[in-house]
């Protein structure tokens, strides 16, 4: 008996709680709506298309390739991300080039993003910090796969 | 003019009662929601005006209208057919028996603000939602699907169980007031108690109001209480329906409610009565008084009514967000252990307490 009106207090404690939270977030509702500045919102909702939240800076987005002065993409080819890519999505095919110092750039650097995992080891492994995942892009969806492949024009950009 | 009249107070009263019930539908998404410290749907729109998703049942009613009207190839096809509208049509029908207001002399006509003046208005509202039951049952049966079946009797099983306790709780309040007949009801809940407190139901009636709460909850199937449906885990009665047929039983659950609400108005909380509010006016227990033309004590008792039941949509909405599913045994304790000994301790205390007050 004493159990049972325990749990008939357990009951309407659990009421109260959700009477609580409607009274104090409807409370805030109402004072945003009549235009007062408050604190705190009505509710922790973010509203995704309009309303975004500021991306941390250690977040890892879409890829993108670094460039030297003069416009040449700093990669020299030497394969690092292509053998420690998780996911093989990276594909690189390497060209000579004219200055001895760089000797080899890459003739084509494709990513295969419906691959991809953005683990970041690519960016881990590059010794020349030729590519980076900090360009804040996060909405990479598209409706057919081979526009996922980018290739080195647009991993330049 | 009588036929007139009569039907526009039919039209009137469904137009009410479907918009209440397309509105219940945002009301459970917006204050879930809000219980949740979320915002709930507010992407509806018409050219971009969103009006904290306002349109979201009109865009629900598209939705379900337009969808394909499926039967299965191993379902009874008429059976399957007609479950939905009967237990949509049974519970529509009890509208007609709700007291909205007192009644109204418009050019020296009096009109009863109550579609059907019935003697026996309680009965025919509880028989009606007795009737339900077939809607479940027949659902079920005709599905030719074995879990669906089991849910139609789990349904059948709970209803007719919390049907027990709904009319004992009644009994007290049948003793208490002098009639069936709803009217007359609410007309005896306008007096006062010891010249201030209004004579309301729930004074005279408390544990008979619990018990009544309780039972007409179970009766609506509705989280607490939906071993029936369960939406989410196990399958229930209308597995096998799909679009119109299904939003039909998603109304009917919601009609359910706003059922419930007009009944626990009515018998408990004064109906369409505003606390010491006469014909003529208020009289305040004070020595105050403040007379009104009819018109707006009309209006006034029609806004109380309409005040007490969106109260107890709200309160019935708040309870299904605020607690899980009773399991199947603690069910049926609750409804043959506990809610039908105090409804007949109810019945016991009333008759005593009459007696000695006569």
């Amino acid at each position: 008996m004493i159990k049972a009106l325990e749990y008939f207090f357990e009951i309407l404690r659990g009421a109260v709680i959700t009477c609580r939270h409607f009274v104090v977030n409807m409370a805030f509702h109402i004072l945003k709506v009549l235009g007062f500045k408050v604190k705190r919102r009505g509710a922790v909702t973010i509203q995704y298309p309009e309303e975004k939240k500021e991306i941390a800076r250690r977040h890892r987005s879409l890829h993108r390739l670094m460039k030297r002065e003069d416009g040449r993409p700093r990669c020299v080819s030497c394969m690092l991300c292509m053998t420690v890519c998780p996911s093989e999505c990276i594909f690189i095919e390497a060209s000579e080039d004219p200055d001895p110092e760089i000797q080899k750039v890459p003739a084509k650097f494709v990513i295969d993003l419906s691959r991809c995992c953005f683990c970041g080891f690519c960016v881990e492994a590059c010794p020349e910090d030729a590519i980076r995942m900090d360009t804040g892009k996060i909405e990479v969806a598209d409706y057919s796969r081979h526009n996922l492949v980018y290739d080195l024009d647009r991993l330049l950009q | 003019m009588d036929v007139l009249i009569a039907v526009i107070k039919i039209v009137c009263a469904l137009i009410w009662f479907l918009t209440l019930t397309l509105y219940l539908t945002w009301l459970e998404r917006k204050e879930s929601a809000v219980i949740q410290d979320r915002v709930g749907a507010n992407r509806a729109n018409i050219l971009g005006l969103r009006l904290i998703g306002l349109f979201q049942p009109f865009a629900d009613a598209i939705k379900m209208i337009f969808k394909e009207d499926f039967v299965p190839p191993f379902a009874n096809r008429f059976l399957h057919t007609i479950a939905p509208f009967l237990s949509f049509f049974f519970v529509a029908i009890t509208i007609a028996a709700i007291p909205f207001g007192d009644t109204l002399i418009i050019g020296g006509r009096s009109i009863n603000l109550q579609i059907l003046d019935l003697n026996a208005g309680l009965l025919f509202i509880l028989a009606m939602l007795s009737l339900g039951i077939y809607g479940i049952i027949i659902s079920g049966w005709a599905s030719h699907n074995r879990f669906t079946l089991l849910g139609s009797m789990r349904g059948a099983a709970q209803l007719i169980s919390y049907e027990v306790a709904l009319g004992l709780s009644l009994i007290g309040v049948i003793m208490v007031y002098p009639s069936l007949r709803l009217q007359t009801i609410v007309a005896f809940q306008g007096e006062n108690l010891f010249g201030w407190i209004p004579r309301w139901g729930i004074l005279l009636q408390p544990l008979g109001f619990l018990v009544f709460f309780f039972a007409a909850l179970a009766e609506t199937k509705r989280v607490p209480f939906d071993l029936p449906e369960g939406e989410s885990e196990i399958i229930g009665f209308f597995t096998e329906y799909g679009g119109l047929k299904w939003g039909l039983f998603m109304m009917t659950d919601f009609m359910e409610i706003i059922v419930v609400s007009c009944l626990v108005t009515t018998l408990f909380f004064g109906g369409w009565q505003v606390p010491w509010m006469a014909a003529d006016g208020f009289h305040f227990p004070w020595g105050g008084t403040w007379l009104l033309p009819h018109g707006v004590v009309v209006l006034f008792q029609l806004a109380a009514f309409n005040l007490k039941v969106f109260f107890f949509c709200w309160l019935q909405i708040l309870i299904r967000w605020t607690y899980p599913r009773f399991r199947y045994d603690q069910l049926m304790d609750l409804g043959w252990k506990l809610l039908i000994p105090l409804s007949l301790v109810n019945i016991v205390g009333t008759g005593v307490i009459m007696g000695i007050v006569k």
